[in-house]
């Protein structure tokens, strides 16, 4: 067994070098190890995150849905009532028009049954002074008998 | 190749013996400075030689893993690493794991340390894989004298694992004192674990106890890296069968490499966290 000086050589070598490496060595190395730790948490971090907008984006956008398909009916909805209250209020007015026409219609007959009757009397009238005439086989004053052949005509 | 049938050794324990010694700069007896030419001078030369060697490998591998590790810290994105920088990035968190799991105090020191002991330890060791004469050979040849003595593996050096464990032991004397004070970390020798009447009883418990703790560091390391070399200049002594049996052990072996760095880091880590431990009873 041989010690010698190389015990004492080694240990200053072997200082130096562990000096070294805490010196120059370490903190780079350690610093980049925490640095990339740090930046892995916050890449954890920020996908959490994410994950957690995106959920929250996705419950939005179904409600919107929701909503959007709720307020859709309602139009659908109020677009029928629409349609058939147009549909009603058409058939109202073509009801009405076709009372109105019927009416005017009636009106116009009557008008004519009145005026054809007018006509009649007044036909009548001029047969039954004829006829008189003929039987009296003077002429009676018509001016005179007027007022009795026009009370004759309108009691037919 | 020098292998151990080469003419240059005349029996098989001389093959063994020559890869198992040192490049020894000292004084020599006749009070010149030098390299030891043969085993007798460098135990001759006393304390004050050194294994240029186990040093020059140390040193080698020491700024080969360093530079590694400078480089990549210099370049290091905290963005996608590339494969370098993920290599090392793996290895201090690895170390970083177990020092969260066993050191509880506040110290800036210890993941160097740590880091540094592992990789150092084990690019040492890593050399024990490398056949055995290779790097003697290229040595050999570089320095054109064909007896030279080359060790590979700087961790079969005792000195070399002792220089670790001393460090290592002076760190825990220097951070019991600098936590505990003076008083407290002689105290924990004196008063513990019966209390101050029995002193002397105490102190024969605890000294020992504290006194090994480098001692198994170094030679836990070395023993185990010693006992593998031999074992690889064994398995080179048989010719050419030694090539699956050398695969073999060497396979088996990154098992041990691995472990003994890993160990040593990890005892470190254990030493130091008990320097920063204030036991209960000195509330």
């Amino acid at each position: 067994m041989d010690l010698n000086a190389t015990i004492i050589g080694q240990s200053i070598a072997f200082i130096i070098f562990v000096w070294f490496c805490m010196k120059y060595v370490f903190p780079p190395v350690n610093a980049i190890l925490e640095e990339r730790q740090k930046k892995i948490a916050d890449g954890l971090e920020a996908a959490d995150r994410a994950q957690r907008d995106l959920n929250l984006a996705q419950n939005k956008a179904a409600e919107e849905l929701r909503e959007a398909k709720i307020k859709s009916s309602e139009i659908i909805e109020l677009a029928n009532k629409r349609a058939s209250q147009i549909v009603d209020d058409a058939k109202d007015k073509a009801r009405e028009e076709g009372l109105r026409l019927i009416n005017g219609a009636k009106a116009e007959i009557d008008m004519e049954i009145q005026r054809a009757r007018e006509v009649l009397r007044a036909q009548v009238a001029a047969i039954a002074i004829a006829g008189a005439e003929k039987i009296l086989e003077t002429s009676i004053d018509q001016a005179a008998n007027e007022e009795l052949v026009k009370k004759l005509a309108s009691e037919l | 190749m020098a292998d151990a049938n080469s003419p240059l050794y005349e029996t098989a324990t001389d093959y063994v013996r020559h890869h198992l010694g040192f490049m020894k700069f000292g004084q020599r007896p006749d009070g010149s400075w030098g390299i030891a030419h043969s085993q007798e001078e460098a135990a001759q030369m006393g304390f004050w030689g050194i294994h240029v060697d186990s040093m020059l490998m140390s040193l080698l591998l020491g700024v080969i893993f360093m530079g590694i590790f400078f480089t990549v810290s210099r370049k290091a994105t905290s963005g996608v690493p590339g494969p370098l920088q993920n290599f090392c990035e793996a290895i201090i968190e690895m170390v970083q794991t177990n020092i969260k799991q066993s050191f509880f105090a506040k110290n800036d020191l210890i993941a160097p340390l740590s880091l540094t002991i592992f990789c150092w330890i084990f690019m040492m060791n890593l050399m024990d894989l490398v056949p055995v004469d290779w790097i003697p050979l290229l040595a050999q040849t570089m320095a054109g004298d064909p007896h030279l003595y080359f060790k590979a593996v700087p961790t079969t050096d005792l000195n070399i694992t002792l220089g670790f464990a001393v460090s290592v032991f002076f760190l825990i004397i220097f951070y019991s004192i600098k936590v505990k004070g003076l008083g407290g970390f002689l105290g924990e020798f004196a008063f513990h674990p019966f209390g101050k009447w029995a002193l002397p009883l105490n102190l024969i418990l605890e000294l020992p106890g504290f006194l090994a703790k480098p001692v198994s560091l170094a030679l836990r390391l070395y023993g185990n890296m010693f006992a593998g070399e031999v074992i690889f200049l064994v398995i080179a002594l048989i010719g050419y069968f030694q090539l699956p049996l050398h695969f073999a052990w060497a396979v088996f072996h990154i098992l041990i490499i691995t472990l003994q760095a890993y160990l040593f880091m990890m005892l470190t880590i254990v030493y130091l966290n008990q320097a920063h431990t204030v036991p209960h009873e000195a509330h």
